[in-house]
């Protein structure tokens, strides 16, 4: 008996789990509400509008996984250098508050940075101007670097820790200056967990859902808000499916121009 | 081995306990009846209750539609139930055996959305409204005005409506139109008035569920809400007021009705002419504090509850208010018209 | 303490206060007297008292409890087999099914949700337990694939040539052998189903009924009437019974195989 039978069962299970949901996606994105061909609802969707509020969604996705790679990149490498690397308990306890429900944290963060919230109490309290956050781009911003960053660390950590340390010793041996070191050897071996942390933060960042409301006060509608729409309140199934196509085909693309720059496949790996 | 045999025992916690007794299915908004009402009804009558409940009408019409479950008894609001009518989708009642559906206020057994009574019983009911923080507001409010006017208004100052017929609607009574135009020209006027009300600052955010706790702690000044909310809001901070505009608004009923394919159409009926008992609507009233539709708890008010005009608004208010009337057909020009004043 | 250690410790404990600030906010709001966030109503405990007798939030906690652990073990008995399936596969398609599996863990929640809902109504499946169920196991099975790989990459597989040499089934071969070397990865990939299922709400809200609500769907229903403190009581005791398992394991220090 070969060994690849044993993916038999996943195989027959991502067909009917994965595949086939995703063709029903494409099949109410290219029909009408009788269950005619049309391209109308993708035609609908090239509208400044809309296209508008995927602009939106696409640049805050970017900076949100930008300050993550920034915050999360020292926090992985520090919690796997030789100061952290034993001490496994301060690792879990960056996931540790992913297991608090989402929405629960999200709101909690509302009721901190509100007009008449927490932080601003405390400066008012310590005799200081109150700081305008909530209902700002910078909000949403802020929820979802919170949301998001542990997904950077995670896999960044992952790679870091299966670096070899004799690798670096060679490199301090012969003489390179730390700075050296670390552009030259750490940064590269790191990479597809980088790359990994980018897809884990982009993709969810693009279609993230009631931040934009919680922390936005619904001052802006994010790609997410505007798909949701469609099912639950517009009640157009066709359309909305139109728009979860458009968001598919914008991670396909992503995802072979992520793998261009990770041709031997370790991005996914390293999760 | 011990793993498998967890999972097992856990299923085995999923299998409902033998169903013998008769029951029913009953699809409600979520927190949307006193529990005790439910346990009384199963031990005087001996029919189960199973309870599934929902948080929008349009995922209630959508789980509906979709056959997620068979419901006996359904919770909709007015445009919902014209709808779902116009589709055959409810079973007609039969009054004769609910002899509490009788204390209904007179304006609400033919409603127009309901226009023979036959279909739909109501079970709460109100208005769509101002509230403002006597502290913030120097002004008495009375006037969509207080709202667009953004000398009246000031900036930052609002919360809107995350809901396009509440938000297009007021903006439309603003204008003096009914909510319930199909006019384009009308509809233009009503959007540019949102745009507008947006481009001058006055919008502080648009929410629904999370405004109640922002007015209590005084985020704003104003916020565009139903008056059960504003209820609940009032009780928890006493500086807030809660006004329904000269110029009119919206008025909003959920009402029972019991969908075409229940099979179980005498017990569902049992079930609601239950909840229109007068001491079981008193029940509910205390626990949903929304305004009810039984004439006979009304009349037994005490006399701050009946003076409340949140709780209970006068006819004079009620008349310059209006129903929703379905706009299915319509949703797409409503959905692009709301994309355009949030987008 | 070098400075070294000084200035990298003080980075983490400051991400750490960003991380756990709305989860102290989150536990002082169980603890207030009055029911809404906006307003404190002095200190009690009585909302830990009304959970115990709160019985829709208690089947929710149910609920997602069952659906976690259920999805998490279907999920990393199929994964790992897969994983270890997909290994010994050519270069092809082993590729084309990683990158097949990498969809649904890029997908946004929202797609993921629709796509499965419209195949359930399609097929007339009612939706309710058995269908969030198949959700969270669709969901959670692609990261035990990915985090089992690895560690299969890292592994002699000539060690179970050996062993089917020596007469063992492939079965056993794989049980004896295999997944000994290959434990850490699942272990990552059981955690991660199991925390994946345990937040999930765009999926569970779509794809489930409307009388089986998992804890996020009772959260977000409960919103819009203002978030009743006893689940503010429950998220804390939820917390501090991970936060002692963590301290318990950690003394123990077999945490290896957790990172």
């Amino acid at each position: 008996m070969k060994r690849s039978v044993f993916a038999g069962p996943y195989v027959v299970w991502m067909v009917l789990s994965t595949i086939a949901p995703l063709l029903f996606v494409v099949y109410f994105a290219l029909t009408s509400a009788s269950g005619a061909f049309t391209l109308n609802n993708l035609v609908k969707f090239v509208d400044p509008i809309y296209l508008g509020v995927l602009w939106r969604s696409l640049y805050l996705a970017f900076y949100c996984t930008v300050i993550c790679l920034v915050i999360g990149y020292p926090a992985a490498y520090f919690l796997a250098s030789k100061d952290f690397s034993k001490n496994q308990a301060l690792f879990v306890l960056i996931l540790l508050p992913m297991w608090m429900n989402f929405l629960l944290r999200t709101y909690a963060m509302m009721s901190m940075i509100e007009d008449t919230g927490m932080i601003n109490n405390l400066l008012k309290w310590m005799g200081l101007e109150p700081l305008e956050m909530i209902g700002t781009e910078g909000a949403v911003l802020m929820g979802m670097v919170y949301n998001f960053v542990p997904f950077m660390i995670l896999p960044i950590h992952t790679s870091l820790k299966k670096m070899d340390n004799r690798i670096i010793e060679a490199a301090e041996d012969l003489g390179a200056p730390p700075a050296q070191v670390f552009y030259r050897v750490v940064m590269p071996l790191s990479l597809p967990g980088v790359i990994s942390g980018i897809t884990m933060v982009f993709m969810p960042a693009v279609t993230t859902f009631a931040i934009s409301r919680l922390l936005g006060s619904g001052n802006f509608f994010l790609f997410g808000d505007i798909i949701e729409r469609q099912f639950l309140e517009a009640n157009d199934w066709n359309f909305g499916s139109a728009l979860s196509l458009v968001m598919m085909a914008l991670i396909l693309i992503s995802m072979s121009l992520l793998n261009k720059a990770d041709p031997k496949q370790e991005g996914s790996g390293a999760y | 081995m011990k793993k498998v045999a967890l999972v097992l025992v856990l299923l085995l916690c999923l299998v409902p306990t033998a169903a013998l007794a008769e029951y029913i299915t009953v699809f409600n908004w979520y927190d949307y009846i006193d529990e005790d009402v439910i346990y009384q009804f199963e031990e005087e009558t001996g029919i189960e209750v199973k309870y599934a409940n929902f948080t929008t009408n349009e995922e209630m019409y959508a789980k509906l539609s979709a056959g997620a479950g068979d419901y006996d008894v359904i919770f909709p609001s007015d445009y919902i139930i014209e709808r779902m009518i116009k589709e055959n989708g409810l079973a007609k009642l039969n009054l004769d055996n609910m002899p509490n559906v009788a204390n209904l206020q007179e304006w609400l057994k033919k409603p127009d959305y309901d226009p023979t009574g036959e279909y739909s019983v109501a079970y709460m009911w109100g208005t769509v409204g101002i509230l403002y923080n006597t502290d913030l507001v120097d002004h008495e409010v009375t006037s969509w005005q207080d709202i667009f006017d953004v000398e009246r208004a000031g900036t930052k100052s609002v919360f809107m409506l995350d809901s396009i017929r509440d938000s297009l609607g007021v903006a439309l009574k603003a204008l003096g139109y009914s909510m319930n135009t199909r006019d384009e020209a009308q509809l233009e006027e009503a959007k540019q008035l949102l745009i507008k009300q947006r481009q001058d600052g006055i919008v502080k955010g648009y929410l629904v569920d999370e405004t109640k706790d922002k007015m209590i702690s005084g985020e704003a000044p104003m916020a565009l809400m139903w008056s059960g909310d504003a209820l609940y809001s009032m009780m928890e901070a006493e500086e807030l007021a809660y006004v329904v505009p000269e110029e009119g608004s919206n008025v909003w009923v959920d009402a029972m009705c019991i969908p075409a394919n229940s099979q179980k159409q005498e017990l569902a009926e049992q079930f609601i002419d239950f909840l229109c008992r007068p001491d079981i609507a008193r029940k509910n009233m205390e626990y949903i504090y929304y305004s009810t539709p039984i004439q006979a708890v009304v009349d037994e008010m005490d006399e701050e509850e009946r003076s409340n005009l949140t709780l209970n608004p006068t006819q004079d208010i009620i008349d310059r208010c209006e129903f929703f009337h379905d706009i299915s057909d319509d949703m797409e020009m409503y959905d692009r018209i709301w994309m355009e004043v949030r987008g | 303490m070098s400075p070294r250690k000084f200035f990298r410790g003080t980075y983490l404990g400051l991400l750490l206060a960003f991380l756990y600030s709305p989860i102290v906010v989150m536990i002082a709001l169980s603890f207030n007297g009055s029911r809404s966030r906006a307003k404190w109503g002095g200190f009690s405990f009585k909302w830990y008292a009304e959970l115990v007798g709160d019985r829709q939030i208690l089947s929710a906690l149910q609920l997602t409890l069952i659906i976690a652990v259920v999805a998490t073990v279907v999920a990393t008995v199929l994964g790992t087999l897969a994983a270890i399936g997909i290994h010994a596969m050519k270069k092809r398609p082993a590729a084309l099914i990683m990158n097949i599996s990498y969809l649904p863990m890029t997908t946004p929640d929202i797609v993921t949700g629709v796509s499965l809902m419209l195949m359930f109504v399609f097929i007339k499946l009612p939706l309710g337990f058995w269908t969030m169920l198949i959700a969270h196991i669709a969901f959670d099975t692609p990261y035990v694939l990915y985090s089992v790989m690895p560690k299969l990459k890292q592994m002699n597989v000539n060690l179970y040539e050996a062993a089917l040499d020596l007469g063992c089934t492939p079965l056993k071969a794989v049980w004896k052998v295999i997944v000994p070397q290959i434990m850490p990865g699942v272990v990552t990939g059981a955690l991660l189903s199991f925390t994946m299922s345990l937040d999930d709400f765009v999926i569970s809200y779509f794809t489930g009924g409307s009388t089986d609500k998992n804890l996020s769907m009772v959260i977000y229903s409960a919103a819009r009437r203002g978030i009743e403190p006893s689940i503010y009581a429950l998220s804390t005791i939820m917390f501090l019974v991970v936060l002692a398992l963590l301290i318990v394991i950690n003394k123990r220090s077999s945490l290896e195989n957790v990172a």
